[in-house]
């Protein structure tokens, strides 16, 4: 069971990886328009956060959160289809990169507008706790969004109402470029939940079994009633705010020190401690993954277009 | 005994809470209060507060989660104490709610209604007075009604609250205690995105909406009085969906239109369906497209202001007898 977890693991660290990383270079070549926005370094955390979810249970990724998409079960195909702007991809074109959602797997569709998903994620949490369903919400968003209204508005919501929603901040210490400490004058995120009557806690979001035991934790007092928990992971973003940003504003030695705590390295080190060979497995999941990024490319290349028409659908129930 | 417009509203969505244990409701003093209003009066008692929300002044947080309740299948309504503040949470309508069903790719849905007391003429200042709809009209993915009697009250509401899109019920304050009709026994919807004719005629179209209707149709009798002029009063009761097809049968018929509404002049949906009304219906056209609608200025709160921006019945008459002149 342990080895299947943690094969399972290192899968979905190395494949969000190998995804992203195909993509930014999708990007280069002129074949991924528009905005791509890379999570590279914080793979970590969608992945211990959403690994072993339920189905229903609801989950707001922002942009930068393509690994939850993975874990939660979207197909990769329809996933790069997505980003294409293909009629196959989870919009059908209607919206780029990760602004759409996956009902069925639970994966709330987000807008641009950072923050605004946590009172979605509220209502949601909202729902389960009428309905007596055991199921949790769980909000992404960076540390940027903490500074929106939606956050407090929400966050003050749930302390009220004990709601089974965990609020996830990725906090990569850049607002595209502005630096933490002119976000906030605060060291942790995490310390605004007290304001709202309930825990915050702080966790490395570059090491896989902290955020898993401090998001399960989580999940599980949420799941039993206990109410919502705000979740400070602190991580770092190896890309710019997008592809087209040169990060000129961070010094280098930062992105240097912080690569040296690579969650996806940190994770094979584990590996090792715990006696697998480590060398077998990751060429073996490399090639593994390598056969379903390409499948994937090759599906969003060779799929259609939406027809120009197609605009105009899915406004409405019923079109007038 | 006769309904009143605010009460048509309550016993549409107490019957709608009956019916269908999915629909909720959550806004600001809603539960203990009943409602700014009384819309919600005795629900607290009757539903319970897991039913009946009263949620802290976050008006973006009432939306949003009415959204997340709506997309997993709950049918919520989320009051806006007055319509005016329906600012503070105009991201979560235009971006989160609107484009839901899109960005999905049709995979999702957001059945909700937002309900704000709306309009002036009760003294309420620049804040407590505004009519929000033209903030919307341009914004696809959304439904949006303002109903001017009791009946349509109620049952655009139930309509409303049973339609799988986000709509956008805007309720006139003023009609709330000043309008009552007998209303049906039994349960009935007005469908969305239906006009009604209110009164017909043969010389000329005024084309109007919740609480314009009403000196409309004093201009209108006036005008039948005083000058033989046989008008037709058309309610649009829905904003979007807009039935076309009544406006375009009336003026082939009439052939002059006078648009009337509270909200402002500019912006106002009047300006839409003139510039439509020009496309499709120009060859019938015996003169211009008028409208009588407020001001171009903020609902000022002194009465002497409030009365020289409102639209009222000497300005229909005055703008529909210009007209009759061509």
């Amino acid at each position: 069971m342990e080895m299947k977890e943690d094969q399972e693991l290192y899968f979905y660290l190395k494949l969000t990886r190998e995804f992203e990383d195909r993509v930014s270079k999708l990007h280069l070549q002129g074949k991924i328009l528009g905005g791509v926005y890379s999570g590279k370094g914080q793979e970590a955390i969608v992945v211990g956060v959403c690994y072993g979810l339920q189905r229903e249970d609801f989950i707001c990724p922002i942009h930068r959160d393509m690994g939850a998409f993975l874990v939660k079960g979207v197909d990769p195909k329809r996933l790069m289809a997505q980003l294409f702007g293909k009629k196959t991809g989870l919009s059908k074109g209607k919206d780029s990169f990760l602004h759409a959602g996956d009902l069925e797997r639970g994966i709330f569709g987000a807008t641009s507008m950072l923050a605004s998903t946590l009172p979605v994620a509220a209502g949601a949490a909202l729902k389960f706790r009428m309905r007596k369903e055991p199921h949790v919400a769980i909000a992404f968003f960076g540390e940027g969004a903490s500074s929106r209204g939606d956050f407090h508005e929400t966050l003050n919501f749930a302390g009220i109402h004990k709601l089974p929603v965990i609020f996830v901040c990725e906090n990569n210490f850049y607002a595209y470029s502005t630096p933490q400490n002119a976000q906030m004058a605060v060291e942790d995120v995490a310390i605004r939940a007290e304001g709202y009557g309930f825990k915050g806690a702080v966790c490395s979001g570059n090491d896989l079994h902290a955020v898993m035991r401090t998001a399960h934790a989580a999940i599980d007092r949420a799941r039993h009633g206990e109410g919502p928990t705000l979740i400070e992971c602190k991580t770092y973003r190896y890309h710019g705010h997008s592809e087209h940003d040169q990060p000129f504003y961070r010094p280098k030695e930062e992105l240097i020190e912080w690569e040296s705590r690579d969650p996806i390295q940190r994770f094979e080190i584990y590996l090792e401690k715990k006696g697998y060979n480590v060398d077998q497995m990751k060429a073996e999941t490399e090639k593994q993954i390598k056969e379903i990024v390409d499948e994937a490319v090759q599906f969003a290349e060779e799929s259609p277009y939406p027809e120009g028409k197609e605009a105009m659908e899915d406004l409405y129930a019923n079109p007038f | 005994m006769p309904t009143t417009y605010i009460k048509a509203i309550r016993d549409a969505m107490f019957e709608e809470m009956k019916r269908d244990e999915n629909v909720f409701i959550l806004g600001e003093d809603v539960g203990i209060l009943g409602g700014a209003f009384k819309a919600t009066d005795g629900f607290l008692k009757e539903f319970g507060p897991e039913r009946v929300i009263d949620t802290p002044i976050a008006e973006s947080l009432i939306v949003g989660a009415a959204i997340g309740a709506a997309v997993l299948g709950m049918r919520p309504i989320a009051e806006i104490q007055f319509a005016d503040f329906i600012s503070c949470a105009y991201d979560q309508i235009i971006n989160m709610a609107a484009t839901l069903r899109y960005r999905h790719g049709g995979g999702a849905q957001v059945p909700m209604v937002i309900r704000g007391p709306s309009g002036a003429g009760v003294h309420g200042g620049l804040f407590h007075s505004q009519n929000p709809e033209s903030y919307f009209l341009s914004v696809p993915g959304l439904k949006m009604v303002a109903p001017a009697t009791a009946y349509d009250a109620k049952g655009l509401l139930k309509a409303a609250i049973r339609d799988d899109d986000p709509v956008l019920f805007f309720e006139h304050k003023y009609l709330y205690r000043r309008i009552q009709e007998e209303l049906p026994e039994e349960d009935y919807i007005v469908p969305l995105g239906k006009a009604a004719v209110r009164r017909e005629g043969s010389d000329m179209t005024f084309i109007t909406y919740s609480s314009m209707l009403y000196p409309s149709l004093t201009a209108a009798e006036r005008l039948e009085k005083e000058d033989g002029l046989r008008v037709e009063v058309i309610d649009l009761r829905s904003l979007r969906p807009l039935d076309w097809e009544t406006l375009f049968g009336s003026v082939r018929k009439t052939n002059k239109v006078v648009i009337i509404h509270e909200d402002r002049r500019t912006g106002g949906i009047g300006g839409e369906i003139a510039a439509r009304l020009a496309e499709e219906c120009f060859d019938s056209l015996d003169g211009p497209i008028v409208r009588v609608a407020s001001e171009d200025t903020h609902y000022a709160f002194s009465p002497p202001l409030e009365e020289f921006i409102l639209p009222n019945v000497d300005k229909i008459l005055a703008k529909a007898r210009a007209l009759a002149a061509y």
